[in-house]
């Protein structure tokens, strides 16, 4: 630890430990100095010259070396002859900062006076308005008055879209360069840029379409003015109108911390809609950053016309509306009789309470319980996983005498499968952690990775096999397909930076690769972690990038993915598929809903397997009730009812006595509307007269888990609910400071401890697993991957993506398209050998993909779940 | 001194008889209201029809009883409502909630929320207490055209007008 330096702010000592800026020590002291263009997550770049402050510095005798002292004793004190910047100044030794004298205040004024100049003073019409900091700032630090005339202000376009995801009002904008300066450190998509210069200068985009990045919402953020803000949001409501519910995104395994903004609305009929969703600062998880799926793609959760709204039962042979009272009925009644025969389908959408409730109904009626999913390997996350205390932050560079972290990305484009982790990987890398990227094709990691390795596609285990071969004395046998790799120095130079790292972490992905690949990829990864020793230690072990919010829970639960889930489906008397589609991403499982079959689908539509199904149950979505997630980090986290689902409530016609008798009577109102997942399993199991299964409410599931499933020992909704102070300080009243997004006063979330039973403490001989992937000599073959912006249900009720998302695509690579005469953005058929899958889509050019390769991603409107020969052809 | 009393008692009933009557024939005649009074508001349209109000929810934030309910929407040149950016796409003021203060007025950047004369605030039902939009802004002055209106691109640019300071 280095030693403390010790200054004077405003007349009171403080310490803060070398290299702090004035600015950062300042609020030690409980001084805010005004920024515009300093944000705490950025270097300093001294734009906006807002800080400015007088500094003096102790007078050292150049002779001796000695501090010169005045006649008192006290060291002598020489002030600089202008105001310097509190944002770009390091403290040193006995510096003394005075930033409320006249002078500093002077200066501060005059500089925010000419910010005004050209600044329209639209605040009224400004979605920033309420949350500025340039008008908290003028209301705490300006002169009041400008002497500059209203009439030469300079006048610029108001309505400027940079793209359809972000608005730029040139007149606003105080050219701090925040946001180019987020673009380039944190996003690294240079899309957007300055132009001109002098007072000309503005904000350009580069990019078609404009604002190309998945990170452009985090721009509006910390813009500390009303240049940037989101379409998303346009005129939306004005800051102070907006409640704040803390939630938990449900995108993606992260786990990213969101503030859902919410208020009631005429046009709505005065039910409660969320208006924004805005980062809650998590320094343990993202920070505080999201990205804009997380922003813009709560949409699906809200309520609207396609909604199911109350439960259907399929009478001769339709699906129509019935009673919650009649579809429990029929439901207790065929479960119980189907007893051994019911089987369970879940989604990892599902909160970890739903898992519980369902996992216990279905274990206790003595059937089965799949996991609907296109990754394996997690049952090893929960052995070799993260630990508590782990958090991305500390990967760097290692000390003095340490070597630095290591990070092997595998199998994973990891800003298309988990966007945060990439934008923290970036920041890592940046402080010296050492990333590996073992991939088929380049993705974006490799810009900051310092071993990027290619491995061909369908070999994704075998090269993390050959990597901890490369460790070994004795080399393993390894398939043919990598020898290549395995012969490469810098596999074995990053095999040796892995092994020898204080830190090491692997994080996994399903590119390329279905449910048997990822699992084989995820116990080669185990291996290589077990043989180097990076295990059962805080930021050491196996992460999954997994495709839904809450896919680490289902695993910690103990869901498994189902291998053979046709078979299961077919073979089973009763199903019961909650928060799964299978019939609309694979057209072969219809096959499975046999009219014998008792199907019991629960969602938040009608979905292609929901027509298929004798009942169909209406849930809430995650914004409309409690929860909580466990993230890909093993991370447990809370999420809050941001709005009340009017549909539960008692219809509006209802005379207002009624509710209240009831409660006085004792007698149970009738269920009315959606009920929470966790809710209905329980319903259920009430009838079968089936007792322990709780649903009263979240908290109540929650702490059966913690009793019962020994990871979440001791784990209750308070512990979830626990914070301790974060640095940056954000969201406060300084809010300037950091930018409109929100400190987190909900909850931290608890980092569960790995699970004990049948923990590997040896790599498992997963050699023989592995095959020699080959493709074939002739013909194409087809590989899944998974993009950010997909067609998937959760997010294509966001209209405003529909053009980030496009139509559904291929990708070919160049020699095949050459052969075939495809042309970039040209349409072509693609036939699937195996299901007969037969399909007109975009064809995407990649000049770096290797021959014979096709990549489908995932919920575009083709069925992919593993590697599959393929045919393509030029159409129309 | 009884036959006193009794005279004065009679000259001031037969003073009455002849006097004119001071009752006034409310709903058929009006009493004017003084210059400050603090009526129902009304929202103010620009000679040209387009509204004075942007939607800019300040005087609901400016009103102590939460009287007011503004939601905004964006303006295009095809459907102009108000100049500049933005404009209320719901504006309602619940009656029974204001007191009449005035903050609205004063909060109000371009003066489009006036609390005008009339003073005829009754209703049988609460529902019917709360006024919309279509109930408080004044009609299109002569010359004006109705709102939504076409206009020219990139005329109507700024939300707020250039206004002097207030008089009086």
């Amino acid at each position: 630890m280095t030693k403390p330096v010790t200054l004077t702010i405003n007349g009171i000592q403080v310490e803060a430990p070398p290299g702090t800026l004035i600015v950062d020590a300042a609020k030690k002291v409980g001084f805010d100095i005004p920024v515009f263009c300093y944000h705490p997550k950025m270097e300093p770049v001294g734009m906006c010259r807002e800080c400015l402050v007088e500094i003096g510095r102790p007078v050292i005798d150049r002779a001796t070396g000695e501090a010169v002292l005045e006649e008192d004793g006290s060291p002598k004190i020489q002030f600089g002859s202008k105001l310097e910047l509190a944002c770009a100044t390091p403290v040193s030794p006995g510096m003394v900062v005075l930033g409320k004298s006249d002078n500093a205040k002077a200066g501060r004024d005059d500089i925010l006076e000419f910010l005004l100049t050209s600044h329209p003073l639209d605040c009224p019409i400004c979605d920033k308005g309420g949350e500025c900091p340039l008008q908290d700032l003028t209301m705490a630090w300006g002169p009041g008055v400008s002497r500059f005339l209203y009439e030469e202000k300079q006048h610029l376009a108001k309505r400027y879209p940079l793209g359809e995801l972000i608005m730029l009002d040139r007149e606003r904008c105080i050219q701090c360069g925040r946001c180019v300066r987020f673009q380039d450190i944190f996003a690294d998509d240079r899309v957007i840029g300055f132009s001109q210069r002098g007072r000309s200068l503005e904000i350009v985009s580069y990019s078609e379409p404009g604002f190309d990045s998945y990170w452009s919402g985090n721009t509006t953020d910390i813009c500390p003015v009303g240049a940037l803000t989101t379409m998303d949001f346009r005129f939306g409501a004005r800051p102070w109108e907006l409640r704040l519910a803390a939630s938990i995104c449900s995108q993606c395994a992260v786990g990213c911390n969101l503030a859902l903004n919410v208020r009631r609305e005429v046009v709505t009929g005065g039910d409660w809609v969320v208006k924004r969703v805005m980062p809650r600062q998590n320094e343990e998880v993202n920070e505080i950053w999201i990205c804009d799926k997380g922003r813009f793609g709560h949409h699906y959760a809200e309520q609207g016309p396609k909604r199911l709204e109350q439960p259907l039962v399929r009478k001769n042979g339709e699906l129509q509306p019935a009673s919650w009272d009649e579809a429990l009925d029929l439901i207790a009644e065929r479960f119980g009789s189907a007893g051994a025969g019911l089987f369970t389908l879940a989604g990892s959408r599902l909160a970890n309470e739903d898992l519980f409730n369902l996992d216990q109904l279905t274990r206790r009626l003595g059937g089965k319980t799949g996991l609907y999913t296109h990754m394996g390997g997690g049952k090893l996350t929960t052995q070799v996983g993260l630990t508590p205390g782990s958090n991305f932050k500390d990967l760097g560079g290692g000390g003095e005498n340490e070597p630095p972290d290591a990070v092997l990305v595998v199998g994973c484009d990891l800003e298309e499968e988990a966007p945060v982790w990439w934008l923290l990987l970036r920041q890592a890398a940046k402080r010296g952690a050492a990333v590996i990227a073992l991939n088929p094709r380049a993705t974006k990691l490799d810009r900051d990775a310092r071993f990027s390795l290619r491995y061909p596609f369908g070999s994704a285990a075998a090269a993390v096999l050959a990597m901890t071969s490369s460790l070994s004395q004795k080399p393993h046998d390894l398939p043919e397909s990598i020898q290549d790799l395995s012969r490469n120095p810098d596999l074995k130079a990053a095999a040796k930076a892995f092994a020898e790292a204080r830190n090491a972490l692997v994080i996994f992905g399903s590119e390329g690769m279905g449910l048997a690949e990822s699992a084989a990829l995820a116990q080669a990864c185990a291996n290589l972690l077990l043989t180097t020793g990076h295990t059962g230690k805080p930021n050491n072990g196996l992460l999954g990038a997994w495709p839904r919010a809450n896919e680490q829970g289902a695993w910690e639960l103990g869901w498994e993915a189902d291998a053979n889930l046709l078979e299961h489906l077919s073979q089973a008397e009763a199903l019961y598929i909650v928060a799964a589609d299978p019939v609309n991403d694979d057209a072969a499982f219809q096959s499975a809903f046999g009219s014998d079959k008792f199907v019991v689908v629960q969602d938040l539509y009608l979905s292609q397997t929901a027509r298929l199904a004798d009942v169909v149950l209406p849930v809430q979505s995650w914004i409309e009730r409690e929860g909580s997630y466990t993230s890909g980090g093993r991370r447990v986290q809370r999420f809050y009812p941001a709005i009340q689902s009017t549909t539960a409530m008692p219809p509006k016609t209802e005379a207002p006595g009624v509710r209240r008798a009831s409660v006085l009577t004792g007698s149970v109102p009738e269920l009315q509307g959606p009920q929470a997942d966790f809710a209905i399993p329980s319903l259920i199991a009430e009838r079968l007269q089936m007792d322990g299964l709780n649903h009263s409410s979240a908290a109540a599931v929650f702490a059966q888990i913690g009793e019962t499933v020994p990871v979440f020992a001791g784990l209750t909704y308070q512990k979830l609910a626990e914070v301790h102070e974060q640095w940056p300080i954000v969201g406060r009243a300084d809010m300037y400071y950091g930018g409109t997004l929100y400190e987190n006063t909900q909850g931290l979330g608890v980092q569960l401890e790995l699970a004990r039973t049948g923990a590997p403490a040896q790599p498992q001989p997963a050699w023989s697993q592995v095959e020699d992937f080959r493709l074939p000599k002739l013909g194409l073959m087809a590989f899944p991957v998974t993009r950010l912006y997909d067609q998937g249900s959760t997010l294509m009720h966001t209209e405003l993506l529909h053009q980030r998302i496009g139509e559904s695509f291929v990708v070919l690579n160049g020699f095949d398209a050459a052969r075939l005469k495809i042309s970039h953005g040209g349409k072509a058929r693609i036939t699937f050998n195996t299901s007969a899958q037969s399909v007109i889509v975009q064809v995407r050019l990649d000049a770096a993909l290797p021959e014979r390769v096709v990549l489908v991603p995932r919920s575009f409107g083709l069925s992919i779940d593993a590697p599959t020969p393929v045919e393509v052809r030029p159409a129309g | 001194m009884f036959a006193v009393e009794l005279a004065r008692g009679l000259a001031t009933t037969l003073r009455e008889l002849v006097a004119k009557p001071v009752t006034v024939q409310y709903p058929e005649e009006k009493r004017p209201v003084s210059r400050r009074f603090k009526g129902r508001h009304e929202l103010k349209r620009y000679d040209n029809g387009l509204e004075k109000c942007i939607g800019c929810s300040l005087c609901a934030s400016a009103c102590p009883s939460d009287a007011i309910f503004v939601e905004a929407a964006e303006n295009t040149d095809e459907e102009r409502y108000s100049p500049g950016e933005r404009y209320a796409r719901v504006y309602e003021i619940n009656m029974m909630r204001c007191i009449f203060c005035g903050y609205c007025e004063d909060a109000c950047p371009t003066e489009a929320i006036v609390l005008g004369d009339n003073y005829e605030l009754s209703f049988y039902d609460r529902r019917n207490s709360i006024y919309d939009k279509s109930m408080l802004i004044d009609p299109v002055a002569e010359g004006g055209k109705p709102t939504p209106q076409k206009v020219e691109p990139g005329v109507f640019t700024r939300s707020i007008p250039v206004m002097k300071n207030p008089q009086d």
